[in-house]
């Protein structure tokens, strides 16, 4: 290839590479600083970090949100792998017209937008929360619920469980195994890496989520962080230095799941289109 | 015959054991997904305000077509899809081009860098968009200093840069994800057949135009139908940008359907006609793009 086309190649990969660190590394110099830094745009790390998150934890309830959205996130997830990888395994194990049909229209959820789900579901809370209000609105079963069940997470597993060696199924048969013991002792640990690229999409999804616990959770007790950086953002005369750290907080846990997996995150999601 | 007896228990009991894996996980979604889906569309054609509801036929609907609101919510939403999808589809694809050059150094890097901000919550990264475009933000600042601008740009209270900033701010959050399922696919493609295109005096833009889209056509297809459904509830980045203004100019149909039922007096009668529509513009832009994917294939 010609030199000049390969100086533009690198030229715009590196371009495309900066533009996307650069809010990150905008944001971690940013929570250094005090917010009038902040606003006149200085790019070097300052020293207010303790400060700033003094100041966030004297003003919000961090500590709360935090241990909300991990509760959540952690339970949606040890939730939504043992529900989906069930079904995954016996959609593809157990196969029949019917269970193939009945598949096909767990499928078209997907296709079902939120926002069409949003005020049915929050009525439905609202009638549970008159007979069982532990579990319904401003609670974190009624986050939980709805999002711990989803058709792509069975059709990820169904699809990897056709990797899945048929003959270690004789085999646990042939030992007198049941079919819940082969799929427990036999099926999970095999697939450990498609439970950790399930782990990880499930758990980004469910701390990054937003629309649906904003409408759902209503007291500052139930906040996650998500709403807690919302509601910090919205103000008037906002402590810029002070948010920033705050976001960072609520990256770290997302952008740690990440890297620690970085692979089975890729494998997991090309898994899920082939 | 006894035989055959104990044959089909057995092949009852597989039956049974195959629906209990498949039970729980079929409720859950009749119960969260496709309950609630009619719920909506009996909702949609009930009128009042929070619990008292009552039975308006279309009257809903017919509300719809008149509606200033909801249809300056169309209009920016496509604004929104017709501008960004394809413009982030094209960046993934060229971008994923670029890094499956088997000549190129510091791939791990430029692929992990341009994927990272796939880890940013949409709340956190829309903040950060927020401050960094607004008035007396840093980009404007940078404009500024490097003579590119000679005022600063209205980025989110000028209706038309109000949109570009979101429509900027999408494509920085997804483009690295729609990447991901480039490459993957790309690196299933023979290098023998460029090697031949090569031979045949091929340019590099004919054997992207003539090689890698018609083979990576069904993850476009994918990519192209997620981003859509994607868009068309646009909600979280609108939000915690701009509020939806100024004015109207930047909100969505999703953020309308929220205003309606928990900002206003709760309309949830009407909120559920408005979430009808989505329903159908998935359903309709769906059919198009496997249509469009589908007669080029033939």
């Amino acid at each position: 290839m010609a030199k000049s086309k390969r100086f533009f190649m690198y030229l715009f990969l590196s371009i495309a590479a900066i533009v996307s660190i650069f809010p990150f590394l905008w944001m971690v110099v940013s929570s250094t600083n005090q917010s009038v830094d902040v606003t006149r745009g200085r790019l070097l790390p300052g020293n207010y970090l303790l400060e700033n998150l003094r100041k966030l934890l004297d003003t919000t309830d961090l500590q709360l949100s935090l241990m909300n959205s991990a509760k959540i996130s952690v339970t949606t997830t040890l939730l939504a792998l043992l529900i989906a990888s069930l079904a995954g395994y016996g959609f593809e194990v157990f196969r029949s017209r019917s269970k193939d049909i009945v598949f096909n229209i767990l499928l078209l959820s997907m296709m079902i937008p939120f926002a069409a789900l949003m005020i049915p579901l929050y009525r439905m809370f609202g009638q549970i929360s008159s007979v069982f209000p532990w579990m319904g609105i401003d609670t974190m079963t009624s986050v939980i619920l709805p999002t711990v069940t989803t058709a792509f997470l069975i059709f990820f597993f169904r699809q990897s469980t056709k990797m899945f060696p048929k003959e270690l199924l004789e085999a646990g048969r042939m030992d007198g195994l049941s079919e819940l013991g082969i799929f427990l002792r036999i099926y999970l640990p095999t697939m450990k890496t498609t439970y950790a690229a399930g782990a990880i999409i499930t758990f980004m999804s469910s701390w990054n989520n937003y629309l649906w616990p904003l409408i759902v959770l209503q007291t500052p007790q139930t906040k996650t962080m998500p709403l807690l950086i919302s509601t910090l953002g919205s103000g008037y005369a906002p402590d810029y230095g002070m948010i920033m750290i705050a976001i960072v907080i609520g990256t770290i846990p997302t952008a740690l799941v990440f890297f620690v997996m970085q692979k089975q995150f890729v494998a997991g999601m090309i898994g899920s289109v082939k | 015959m006894q035989h055959t007896h104990s044959k089909l228990k057995l092949r009852t009991k597989s039956v049974l054991t195959g629906w209990s894996f498949v039970l729980l996980a079929v409720i859950l979604i009749f119960v969260f997904y496709f309950y609630p889906m009619l719920q909506a569309l009996i909702l949609s054609f009930q009128t009042g305000t929070g619990g008292n509801l009552t039975f308006t036929g279309f009257d809903n609907y017919s509300r719809l077509l008149s509606d200033q609101t909801f249809l300056v919510s169309v209009k920016n939403t496509f604004i929104y899809l017709l501008v960004q999808v394809p413009l982030m589809i094209i960046l993934a694809l060229f971008i994923s081009v670029l890094l499956n050059d088997s000549k190129l150094r510091f791939k791990g890097f430029y692929r992990t860098a341009i994927f990272l901000p796939c880890v940013t919550s949409l709340v956190a990264y829309s903040v950060v968009f927020k401050y960094l475009f607004a008035g007396n933000g840093l980009v404007n600042t940078l404009l500024l200093k490097l003579h590119l601008v000679s005022a600063p740009i209205e980025w989110i209270t000028d209706p038309f840069w109000a949109k570009i900033t979101i429509i900027i701010a999408i494509t920085w959050r997804w483009t690295g994800y729609n990447m991901i399922f480039y490459l993957s696919a790309l690196q299933n493609i023979d290098h023998s057949i460029y090697e031949a295109a090569r031979i045949d005096g091929a340019s590099a833009s004919r054997q992207f135009f003539g090689i890698t889209v018609p083979l990576l056509k069904p993850i476009i297809l994918f990519t192209s139908i997620t981003s859509t459904i994607g868009t068309l509830q646009l909600f979280d980045e609108v939000m915690n940008i701009t509020k939806g203004g100024p004015g109207n100019a930047t909100q969505t149909i999703s953020q309308y359907i929220y205003n309606l039922s928990f900002k206003y007096s709760a309309d949830f009668g009407y909120a559920a006609t408005v979430s009808y529509s989505i329903v159908i513009m998935i359903a309709l832009l769906s059919v198009i793009q496997f249509k469009v994917a589908g007669d080029k294939n033939g």
